[in-house]
């Protein structure tokens, strides 16, 4: 009985989550939307705000929030296999679509035609990111932090016109982050 | 060794990418563009039209890709394990953390400083995407100016910012149009 349900969770798990990657476009929040309906909503897995802490901790670590997502769900559902499970239904989709589309590339790319799509198609992507970009930054020019708003300067210009390697960019970040982090942690002591 | 290298810079994709998404794109570029010179930059936007056009995490899809490229179907194997290693095992500890303490607020103040830095690296892709439709990878001088890839990437702009349409719909329509005016 016990090995029944537990190989039903894994399976559920897998092919869950191989659908779901297999069809959502638009990156990882598009995911975790599918995922909260699926897990909460259909097969009550976990409650909502169970489901948003694992959203908040996918989201703040590194690496893809899908697969951070499945690896979380995975966990909480059967352990280290369900994790196993539940990060192969998701990383199994876009590992085929984009093998047999680097497989043809070359043939695609020497095609004039394709050659004129794919250079146009360009310039849709580029207006995809700075479209992004915009709303992205405007949500942090509303908080108002100084602090933050000379980071985002400051990281800018050191990426884009000196080159600076991003991981020093994300790593020199990270640290302001602690020492803010310290800092408002001591004025609450303080106050106390 | 090729595996060596492909499963090494990969990692530090996964490992240094926070925030999902877009976030990816400046790490991929720094790795596969200007460490490796695995693409060029043309590719590499080849790259992210087909990732965005595909589902998938970005990351992922770039592993399969250059993995391909590089050394065949086990590079892209190679890869994408690189690419997840460093999720799994911090995901694996964050998930036990969070079974003892319940606690998420400690790291959402170390991201609220980290996410004006990723949002001005996406910028920073971003713009050299636009450079190579506008310039075509030469340098920056008004005589190199590409008007279409200019004009198609100000509609698209336009379309997206103004009346909300869908990304991938809009692509289409750029690549569509790009083909008709070369054509025609």
């Amino acid at each position: 009985m016990h090995t029944t349900s537990k190989y039903n969770i894994l399976s559920k798990l897998f092919f869950t989550m191989l659908s779901i990657s297999a069809v959502t476009f638009g990156g990882g929040f598009v995911i975790v939307t599918f995922m909260k309906r699926k897990f909460v909503d259909e097969f009550h897995w976990m409650d909502e705000e169970e489901m948003l802490d694992l959203t908040a901790l996918a989201q703040s670590s590194p690496g893809a929030i899908a697969v951070n997502a499945a690896i979380l769900v995975g966990w909480k559902m059967a352990g280290f296999v369900g994790m196993l499970a539940a990060v192969l239904g998701t990383i199994l989709p876009p590992i085929s679509i984009l093998s047999v589309i680097s497989f043809f590339y070359r043939m695609f790319a020497a095609n004039p035609y394709v050659a004129l799509m794919l250079r146009g198609m360009q310039a849709g992507v580029a207006a995809v990111i700075l479209d992004v970009v915009c709303t992205l930054a405007s949500g942090i020019w509303k908080r108002k932090r100084p602090v933050e708003l000379l980071l985002m300067v400051v990281a800018f210009v050191a990426t884009f016109f000196f080159h600076i390697n991003v991981i020093y960019i994300i790593l020199s970040a990270a640290g302001v982050g602690i020492i803010l982090g310290l800092v408002s942690h001591r004025k609450e002591k303080r106050q106390k | 060794m090729i595996y060596l290298q492909l499963f090494l810079s990969f990692l530090q994709i996964g490992l240094f990418s926070i925030g999902g998404g877009y976030a990816a794109m400046p790490l991929i570029q720094n790795q596969v563009v200007q460490k490796t010179g695995w693409l060029t930059m043309r590719e590499f936007t080849d790259l992210i039209t087909i990732a965005e056009m595909t589902p998938g995490p970005m990351a992922v899809n770039s592993a399969t890709f250059v993995g391909i490229r590089i050394a065949g179907i086990p590079g892209a194997i190679v890869a994408t394990l690189g690419c997840i290693l460093p999720s799994c095992l911090i995901l694996s500890f964050l998930f036990w953390i969070y079974q003892r303490y319940k606690n998420v607020s400690a790291l959402q103040q170390i991201l609220s400083s980290l996410r004006p830095a990723v949002v001005a690296l996406i910028a920073a892709a971003g713009f050299s995407i636009l450079r190579t439709v506008v310039f075509g990878g030469e340098s920056a001088a008004f005589s190199h100016i590409d008007w279409i890839g200019l004009s198609l990437f100000l509609a698209a702009f336009l379309a997206l910012r103004k009346f909300r349409c869908n990304p991938i719909l809009t692509m289409l329509l750029c690549g569509g149009a790009c083909l008709a005016v070369q054509l025609f």
